[in-house]
């Protein structure tokens, strides 16, 4: 976060926070409402300027805009634009507003033969261009990744933004934290997983729950590809496969930066 | 009021409902010329996504279709998927299903009736201004709705986007000490429960009736939120291998839902078809609520749905308390169901907060999938939503734009449309006029 805007914010009593939804599920504005033990507390220190899910009371004046969903339409582009301009941050709010989570997965198929799959010959009525994450469009200065958001983690950003503090994201892989779990790796579960290269903080909930890892975090700092590609593939994955573990949460960065040597900003 | 007045409603983007929808009412004099309600979510096209994703991913793909209903979406995934794989779950398996459900039900109806619908009838925008008006109302209905998150927790490792629930069965399972503090909580949320239903008790519902035919599934001798056969309040029953025959999309041009109607006309799904059609099977502490709270079925004012969704807290808080009894006494067992793909055809149905959920899927020999089609609550709600306007906008036109605008609004609410859940760009053929999802072109956030 560039040191003016943490100024900025450290004289800020009370910020005020906007939620936007773009294309998503809404979870990760459901997990705000679902910090059950802290939103009475939260509601003293910070001010909702707008966030249609919850309330009826609207206003354009805001310093911390989070958005939720992906862009899929032109008309979301100039609307993430206006609200880069009205906010003095911008953060992403879940995996679609940042990789760009399921909505990417229809970046796979061809955009118009999509469209007339489920619109028929209409499909030329409800445009809808290559889902992309909101950094795709406009400078991000902060991500709250996952899918969908980790609450807690959504409180450690609230509480590091009210002071002006660089949001605590971790850069480790989801083995960190799996590897604290001690929990039996996927691989030896008869499992493939992508916790390798994926970003910790979820503290590996998936695996913990006799799951694995699907990737929704993002990618981790530096990410060793080469090797996770290798280790898919001695697991019996065909190209194919592999480009589809990357193409369920991260469909654009991973086909737009040469296929599977998928690099993802920071 | 003069008969040439013209009164307009127009609420661009209704708040304190899940998703983008706007209400449009036109009217001159006392003749309404114009009711809508538009649907301008983004499409996202699930069913297209779907296909070529391995079967095992579907339960975890649209679970993303709703974040507020994902665990129905999973567990109505699962079972078409487990349909079309001949895979039969336990009985453990179905008990922890069940749990699961009823967690994210009593959150949804929480949520809804406190934070979504309350606030219209004391007069404030949101439940924001009540944390300094009403502390207690507030932390009662966190306290309640955290109870419903935490079950899901428990059984599905969280609320949101449930993870251990799989075709076949479950990958995780609760250990006892987790069984008994919520059975515990369970036991002590009464009086949460109670001061909840005075509360409602003493709010009036606005006066209006019109029937419509009630959809909810049956299952033999109990409260169904599984089930084979769609029950109408008009005596029909149809498999829900044959839904289509009885759940007709209708296409609309200013909705990016589909609309859809029975083999008659417009119906109802959700809490309030629920109640109605499967009133004896309720626990009798909902019985005694339903009483309190003046609920006798057939009611046909859509307003009571809210009271339906306060009915159906009760029902599965003692049906949560009584599975968990169940799961104690049998003791859990790991379970290792092994699920083969092979080509396969299914569906599978659920009741979820907002009504029943349809998924069907084609699966090839890999157990790649092939074909999808969902059918959401709120887009079976959509064209009765319609129909209620109408019927509605006669008697709330002259009040005035702002009254109107109000009982609209507070009708809209009462539906708990889901609109992320039920978008589905459509097209009315030889309808000359712009679709009306072209709206969703605005660029002002």
């Amino acid at each position: 976060m560039p040191e003016p805007m943490i100024e900025a914010l450290q004289t800020l009593k009370r910020p005020r926070i906007a939620v936007f939804e773009l294309a998503s599920c809404a979870g990760c504005q459901l997990q705000i409402l679902n910090c059950e033990d802290e939103l009475v507390d939260l509601l003293q220190l910070v001010e909702f300027a707008y966030f249609k899910e919850a309330m009826s009371e609207t206003s354009d004046v805001y310093d911390l805009a989070l958005i939720e969903g992906a862009v899929t339409r032109e008309a979301d582009e100039q609307k993430v634009r206006t609200i880069r301009e009205r906010a003095k941050l911008v953060g992403t709010l879940g995996s679609c507003a940042f990789p760009v989570g399921i909505p990417g997965l229809k970046n796979t198929h061809d955009q118009d033969e999509v469209g007339r799959h489920v619109y028929g010959d209409h499909a030329g009525y409800f445009p809808s261009i290559e889902a992309r994450p909101v950094d795709a469009v406009i400078p991000v200065d902060l991500h709250i990744p996952g899918c969908p958001i980790h609450k807690d983690e959504f409180l450690r950003v609230v509480t590091a933004v009210l002071m002006g503090r660089k949001p605590p994201i971790p850069g480790y892989p989801v083995c960190v934290e799996c590897r604290l779990k001690e929990n039996v790796c996927a691989y030896d579960r008869g499992l493939v997983c992508v916790g390798p290269v994926t970003r910790g903080g979820c503290g590996a909930i998936c695996p913990s729950f006799g799951s694995r890892c699907y990737g929704c975090r993002g990618l981790a700092d530096d990410p060793n590809l080469p090797s996770i590609e290798a280790l898919l593939e001695d697991h019996g994955l065909s190209r194919e496969e592999i480009l589809a573990e990357y193409t369920l949460y991260n469909g654009y960065y991973a086909l737009h930066n040469g296929g599977l040597k998928a690099k993802v900003a920071k | 009021m003069n008969k040439t007045t013209t009164v307009d409603v127009k609420v661009d983007y209704v708040s304190r409902v899940e998703g983008h929808g706007n209400i449009v009412v036109v009217a001159k004099g006392e003749e309404v010329k114009e009711v809508r309600f538009e649907v301008t979510e983004p499409p996202r096209f699930f069913e297209s996504m779907l296909r070529g994703r391995t079967y095992d991913q579907a339960p975890l793909i649209t679970s993303r279709i709703c974040g507020i209903c994902s665990n129905g979406h999973v567990l109505a995934s699962i079972t078409a998927m487990e349909n079309a794989l001949g895979v039969t779950p336990s009985d453990q398996t179905m008990l922890l299903r069940r749990l699961l459900l009823h967690g994210e039900t009593i959150q949804s109806h929480v949520l809804h009736a406190y934070f979504l619908v309350a606030p219209d009838f004391l007069g404030v925008g949101s439940v924001i201004p009540l944390v300094q008006t009403h502390p207690d109302v507030v932390k009662r209905a966190l306290r309640m709705k955290k109870l419903g998150n935490d079950i899901c927790d428990v059984i599905g490792g969280r609320a949101v986007h449930q993870i251990a629930a799989v075709v076949g069965g479950f990958t995780h399972l609760p250990d006892r000490a987790q069984l008994l503090e919520l059975r515990q909580r369970l036991d002590d949320v009464g009086p949460d429960l109670e001061a909840t239903v005075a509360l409602f008790a003493s709010l009036t519902m606005p006066e209006f009736d019109h029937p419509t035919e009630y959809l909810s599934l049956k299952s033999a001798a109990m409260y169904a939120y599984f089930g084979d056969l769609i029950l109408s309040s008009n005596g029909d029953i149809t498999p829900v291998r044959h839904y289509r025959e009885k759940v007709k999309e209708r296409v609309v041009p200013h909705s990016s839902a589909k609309h859809v109607s029975s083999d008659k006309d417009t119906f109802m799904v959700g809490a309030l078809a629920r109640v109605n059609n499967g009133f004896q099977y309720l626990s009798d502490g909902a019985k005694q609520v339903a009483g309190d709270l003046g609920f006798a079925p057939y009611v046909t004012n859509p307003y009571f749905n809210t009271v339906a969704q306060l009915i159906e807290t009760v029902h599965c808080v003692d049906d949560a308390r009584a599975i968990i009894g169940t799961l104690l006494d049998n003791e859990l067992i790991i379970e290792r169901p092994s699920v083969e793909a092979h080509e396969g055809h299914g569906v599978g149905a659920v009741e979820v907060p907002r009504g029943t959920l349809y998924h069907e899927y084609g699966v090839d020999r890999q157990g790649h999938i092939t074909d999808a089609n969902l059918i959401i609550p709120t887009g079976q709600n959509l064209a009765n939503l319609e129909s209620d306007m109408w019927a509605l906008a006669p008697s709330v036109i002259p009040k005035g734009a702002d009254a109107a605008q109000l009982a609209m609004e507070m009708l809209v609410r009462a539906y708990d449309p889901c609109i992320s859940c039920s978008t589905h760009v459509i097209y009315l053929d030889g309808d000359n006029r712009v679709p009306r999802a072209a709206r969703q072109q605005e660029a002002t956030p």
